[in-house]
């Protein structure tokens, strides 16, 4: 029986700040046993309870993609005892890594179809990790047109910078970067919230068309009156929640809504289920 | 299935013999109260009992229990490297367990035995444990088990069922692990008549039941319109969030996971936690779910009593023991809850709502 308690060993090899207020790192884990990184497959969308001997364990999505081999990557914001412990970790520090959890994105209903992503503060790590799945060059062609409504509070608090200029470059996948406010005046992207953006930019919705939305829950608040106006169904809305985890699979009953486990019914569902279900997330 | 006399000598004897080959657990007078406990060498179970306090749950689910241990100590080769923590899964079993009891472990092995993930704690304890049952000739007036799926003479989650006929004890034999335990003990009376001992047996216990609940709406009724029924407040109205009703509960089995250290070594455990705790869902940012105390009464009510109804058609996850019943400080009790939202039909709430 494998004990699904059990954390592979892992060593953090690589960790680079994100925000400008360093309150978000990303963590570039490798795995120390062989063969544990082709037990560790995932799909983008799923979550990992990342495990610190002392300390305890929490749940992170995975911000890396199933495209990108050798290494899997977190980016943790800083918000309690085991985020500012490991936010003081140093790269060659070993840890253990629990997963993959939850469902995922639901590429089989997601292929053939244009993609709305609209995501907000550091939320945006799981969709990076669908981003980059698109856009693999053995991958693109599944899809039809990317958008991307992307926003943080200011242009420092904007994750993957490096990535964010590239994929802007591209014309297979059209990028709406927008900050809350700035005094840069070179800024040339979008200044505005998430959901009058999404309202300016994003094409309509329709049979063809899927909206991936993850963020803070007044963002998703506000955004889905607006992919409604656009003409999203709400089977054609898909989230993200999060509750407090402690398992991740189903068995400590803590991240329960009504009769859904956030860990593994979800952590993705259709805003359809999500109506059908008692309002506590 | 066998069928077994045990008159009270064999009684001993065998379980003397069973002692050599199994960990013998049953219940123990402590004070006026039961309890379940190991047994001592030469210990027999007190089954003259009503219902214990606590269910023996934590035979099979310790209510607090190391999982994974580790070193921190960086001159070690294998430091911060978690490892599987021994625990012990020799033969074990427990003698006297009630029937409502041991319905409850298989209600709560739905959770933890799943197609997809399995609990390797849970599931090695159950599988190394024999439940041997003691039929109940005397519910108490809290005891609803015969309309929560169960019954005084229900054999369901066990291996042996043994009735007490005065000098001699009766035992049904149900399973390979019951036959081994019997085998064991030298239990080898065979006694085709008793049969029928047992169905009038069951009837004059069944009949001495005085508390029923009616489940039959629950499955049908709308799990929102239940949720939002004007009720709850009223329910929660005096409750403590003591979590008392879900420690006590058999069928109760949600956990929390934490990590302890001493000096350079460390253990990972798993220890009963209550959704009556206002910190069980509370997010790092402050954020919680389930707030007020009106939230998570109605979380262990719609639990119990419509999201595992839906969930597993399997019935209630209630059993109808009685103890949350019993020993609430302030008398919330679950058959009352549980006529409240088996009758409850939501045009009611408009026109209450006005
Ligand atoms: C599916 C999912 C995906 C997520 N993805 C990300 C992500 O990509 N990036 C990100 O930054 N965050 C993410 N989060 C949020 C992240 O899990 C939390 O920020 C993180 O758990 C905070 O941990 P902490 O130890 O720093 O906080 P704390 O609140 O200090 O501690 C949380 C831990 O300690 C325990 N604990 C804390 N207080 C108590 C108490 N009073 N009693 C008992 N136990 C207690 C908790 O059970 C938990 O294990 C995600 C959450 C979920 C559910
Ligand atoms: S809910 Fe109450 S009566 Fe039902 S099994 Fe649990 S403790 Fe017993
Ligand atoms: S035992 Fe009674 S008071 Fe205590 S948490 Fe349960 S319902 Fe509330
Ligand atoms: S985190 Fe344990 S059930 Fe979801």
């Amino acid at each position: 029986m494998q004990n699904p308690y059990l954390p592979y060993p892992v060593r953090i090899d690589d960790i680079t700040v994100e925000a400008e207020d360093k309150s978000l790192k990303t963590f570039k884990f490798v795995f120390l046993n062989e063969g544990d990184e082709d037990q560790f497959a995932y799909r983008a969308g799923q979550f990992a309870e990342l495990s610190i001997p002392g300390k305890g364990e929490i749940p992170i999505g995975i911000a890396s993609s199933p495209v990108e081999k050798g290494f899997v990557k977190f980016t943790v914001n800083r918000a309690g005892v085991v985020t500012t412990h490991l936010h003081n970790m140093r790269a060659g520090d070993r840890m253990g890594l629990r997963g993959p959890l939850g469902n995922c994105y639901p590429w089989d209903l997601l292929e053939g179809k244009n993609i709305l992503i609209v995501g907000g503060g550091f939320a945006f790590t799981t969709l990076r990790s669908s981003i980059v799945y698109m856009l693999d060059p053995a991958n693109r062609s599944r899809f039809g047109n990317i958008d991307v409504v992307y926003g943080a509070r200011s242009p420092g608090m904007l994750l993957y910078k490096d990535e964010l200029v590239e994929w802007e470059k591209r014309d297979d996948i059209n990028m709406h970067i927008t900050v809350d406010g700035t005094d840069d005046p070179d800024w040339k992207y979008n200044i505005g919230f998430v959901p009058p953006i999404t309202e300016q930019k994003a094409p309509s919705g329709g049979a063809d068309t899927y909206a991936i939305v993850c963020g803070p829950p007044i963002m998703i608040k506000f955004t889905q009156p607006v992919l409604e106006k656009l003409g999203y169904d709400h089977d054609h809305i898909i989230m993200s929640l999060e509750n407090r985890m402690k398992c991740g699979f189903g068995m400590c009953g803590r991240c329960g809504i009504g009769k859904e486990l956030v860990c593994k019914d979800g952590p993705v569902f259709t805003l359809n289920q999500i109506n059908r279900t008692p309002r506590e997330y | 299935m066998t069928l077994l006399t045990i008159d009270k000598q064999n009684w001993t004897q065998g379980l003397a013999a069973a002692a050599d080959h199994y960990r013998l657990f049953g219940p123990v007078k402590e004070k006026d109260q039961h309890r379940f406990k190991a047994l001592e060498k030469g210990q027999l179970p007190d089954l003259d009992l009503v219902n214990t306090r606590l269910s023996p749950k934590d035979l099979v689910f310790p209510q607090s229990e190391i999982m994974l241990t580790y070193s921190l100590d960086e001159s070690r080769e294998d430091h911060h490297i978690m490892k599987e923590a021994h625990t012990d899964h020799a033969p074990r079993a427990v003698v006297g367990m009630r029937p409502c009891d041991a319905r409850a472990i298989q209600l709560v092995k739905l959770n933890f035995d799943t197609p997809d993930v399995k609990d390797p704690y849970w599931l090695k304890a159950y599988e190394a444990t024999t439940f041997i049952g003691m039929a109940c000739d005397t519910p108490l007036s809290t005891c609803f088990c015969t309309s929560a799926g169960c019954g005084p003479y229900n054999a369901e989650g066990l291996d042996i069922l043994m009735m007490d006929r005065g000098g001699t004890y009766l035992a049904k034999i149900f399973t390979e692990k019951g036959k081994a335990f019997a085998d064991t003990a030298g239990w080898n009376q065979a006694t085709p008549e008793a049969a029928e001992a047992f169905v009038a047996a069951k009837e004059a216990a069944e009949a001495k039941m005085v508390s029923t609940i009616s489940t039959d709406n629950l499955a049908d009724t709308d799990l929102l319109d239940l949720h939002g029924a004007p009720f709850w407040d009223d329910i929660a109205f005096a409750c403590l969030n003591c979590g008392t009703c879900t420690f006590t509960c058999p069928t109760c089995w949600c956990f929390d996971i934490q990590d302890e250290v001493q000096g350079k070594s460390g253990v990972r455990m798993k220890n009963w936690d209550s959704c009556m705790f206002p910190i069980f869902t509370v997010h790092t940012t402050g954020h919680n779910p389930r707030d007020t105390k009106t939230q998570r009464v109605r979380q262990r009510f719609m639990h119990k009593l419509k999201y595992f109804v839906d969930k597993y058609q399997t019935g209630i996850m209630c059993v109808g023991c009685g103890r949350c019943v019993r020993q609430c400080p302030v008398n919330i009790d679950i058959r009352r809850v549980c006529e409240l939202m088996n009758s409850f039909k939501p045009a009611d709430a408009c026109v209450a709502q006005g």
